[in-house]
């Protein structure tokens, strides 16, 4: 018996053999050099040096920091209203089937399957200054349309609209799905009992869709906390550095500037803000989210 | 039912219908403005139908841009790497769901804390590691630190969790070892959690920008979506012309899309509500 089990033991290393070693060598590893890197000054040519704490004082005082940062939070603040509002509307006014509803759901989705890169040059040419589908129909009634993302003030507005458009249908899937979850029993017990349109909605349906909600909000601050690809094509961090997000810093930092353990200072702390959001949203997760059992 | 007769329907749909609208028409624009000359596209007041539709953006595209080779580029990865990731995922969901060993609980721990690794947040030091491995600039190098997904291997646990005791245990009375219970048992029967894990690693990886960006330099070896980058990057005015290239590209997913519209949204759900 003790011979079969060992012999079985080995066969279940040879199958996690193939998912365990590129886990490690890929994703713990460059984890644990993170880790390292943020301590040492290294611009890959000469060999790197260990400088202790100096890179983070650095970055508590760094300005391009807390502006990134900030700007990061700006984007999440402007971002994540809109998609979960509009989200919210569309998955209401879709829960109950219809002639043509599920083309209505595909056109929502369509966005969501399309990579980054074709939402953002779509999108950079629609709000394009000039000769841009907006600012040309915005002409042709005389009005002067704003620079959109050449603008230091209109540049995070335009990624907030292409990013939300993007999104939409997933916010959108999510929130049907826990509608979908919602005993139509209790909805029609509180219409029996005289409840409006309204009261059901606050009182009935929002209350079982916090499971949904929390999840998007979880699932679009960690997400967008990483926020990258829509910035690179869009506004490419300006004018000015105004749409400059935490990842485009880090990025500028280590490529551009060939400062790799000052890039990775900055990782961690990013990586320090997405776990303690995860940490704080798990905590809250037990005080205002209703499981039904 | 109730809310079917709700005064707030009269709003809702016709604010759904046009909520649809506002999603295709951007789509429709692109498709519009690729098949416009210059003079045309940038024309006050907007054409939505080109006047004078011309096919010359899609002939100065082929020129400016080996788009045959970014999509073979773009299709050479995502199904290698797609294919290794359902590989690796499922053989190690079934060593967690169906086998015991010494040191289960622990691996299975270090599983779930490289779940907590964001990629982007590795980006650097994987840079340098693949600078050392020589495989900076390679369709190799871009793929390697995908091919194995701790997600992956927890959503093929939960699957392989659900085969019935029974099924195994006479396979195992017939001779079969752990190898031919996988191949032969397991995963025929985890099917649909496969194709879910399929859709969403095949876009994920079909989709990629930033790894991509920070490891590929030669326009030989790029993949669509940072060719797409580059053209715009060169030829920043000639709006036409890059829409001409972002339609050729979407153009495949869409009819993937619309064909298998079903199990895409779903698999979008249940990694997303196991996820």
């Amino acid at each position: 018996m003790t011979t079969l089990s060992h012999k079985r033991n080995w066969s279940a290393y040879l199958f996690l053999a193939p998912s365990y070693i590129p886990l490690i060598a890929f994703l713990v590893i460059p984890m644990v050099a993170a880790v390292l890197l943020s301590f040492t000054e290294w611009d890959l040519l000469t060999s790197p040096e260990w400088i202790g704490f100096a890179n983070f004082t650095e970055l508590f005082r760094d300005k391009s920091f807390y502006s990134s940062l900030g700007n990061t939070l700006y984007f999440i603040a402007g971002y994540l209203p809109i998609v979960y509002i509009l989200g919210l509307a569309a998955a209401l006014a879709l829960n109950s089937k219809f002639k043509g509803s599920g083309w209505i759901r595909a056109a929502y989705f369509l966005p969501v399957i399309t990579s980054w890169v074709v939402v953002a040059l779509l999108w950079k040419w629609i709000l394009n200054p000039q000769g841009g589908l907006v600012n040309s129909a915005l002409a042709s009634f005389g009005i002067t349309g704003p620079g959109w993302w050449t603008s230091t003030t209109w540049a995070m507005p335009s990624v907030i609209l292409a990013s939300a458009w993007k999104d939409l249908g997933y916010v959108m899937l999510i929130l049907l799905a826990g509608l979908q979850a919602i005993p139509p029993e209790y909805k029609e017990a509180a219409a029996i009992d005289g409840a409006s349109q309204w009261q059901i909605l606050r009182k009935i349906t929002m209350p079982l869709l916090t499971p949904s909600t929390f999840f998007v909000l979880v699932i679009s601050l960690i997400n967008n906390f990483q926020v990258f690809d829509q910035f690179w094509i869009m506004t490419e961090g300006g004018p000015e550095g105004s749409t400059t997000v935490i990842l485009h810093n880090i990025v500028s930092n280590s490529f551009n500037y060939g400062r790799m353990g000052y890039a990775s200072a900055m990782s961690m702390a990013l990586f320090a803000i997405i776990l303690i959001i995860t940490l704080v949203q798990l905590r809250l997760q037990k005080r205002w989210v209703n499981y039904d059992s | 039912m109730t809310l079917n007769k709700s005064p707030l329907r009269y709003i809702g749909r016709p604010a759904l219908i046009f909520g649809a609208i506002i999603m295709i028409f951007p789509f429709f624009w692109m498709g519009s403005s690729s098949l416009k000359d210059e003079a045309e596209a940038f024309a006050t007041p907007p054409t939505l139908i080109p006047k004078a539709a011309t096919l010359e953006n899609f002939r100065k595209l082929t020129e400016y841009l080996d788009i045959q080779q970014l999509m073979i580029n773009s299709i050479v990865v995502s199904v290698t790497v797609t294919f290794l990731q359902l590989l690796t995922s499922s053989m190690a969901g079934y060593a967690f769901a169906r086998m015991n060993f010494r040191g289960k609980n622990f691996l299975f721990l270090t599983y779930m804390v490289t779940m907590m690794i964001p990629m982007q947040v590795i980006i650097v030091p994987l840079f340098i590691e693949m600078k050392y491995l020589k495989l900076v600039d390679s369709l190799v190098g871009l793929g390697l630190p995908m091919i194995a997904s701790a997600f992956g291997a927890f959503f093929m646990r939960q699957a392989m969790m659900s085969i019935p005791k029974e099924i195994e245990e006479a396979a195992r009375i017939d001779g079969a070892g752990h190898f031919r219970i996988f191949f032969k048992i397991a995963i025929p029967l985890t099917i649909p959690a496969l194709s879910a894990l399929f859709i969403l690693a095949f876009m994920s990886v079909w989709n990629a920008f930033l790894w991509p960006l920070v490891i590929i330099f030669s326009p030989e070896k790029m993949t669509l979506p940072l060719g797409l980058a580059n053209l715009h990057g060169q030829y920043a005015t000639d709006w036409p012309l890059v829409m001409a290239g972002t339609t050729v590209s979407v153009i495949p997913i869409a009819v993937i899309y619309l064909l298998l519209q079903k199990q895409i949204t779903q698999s979008f759900l249940t990694a997303g509500l196991k996820g």
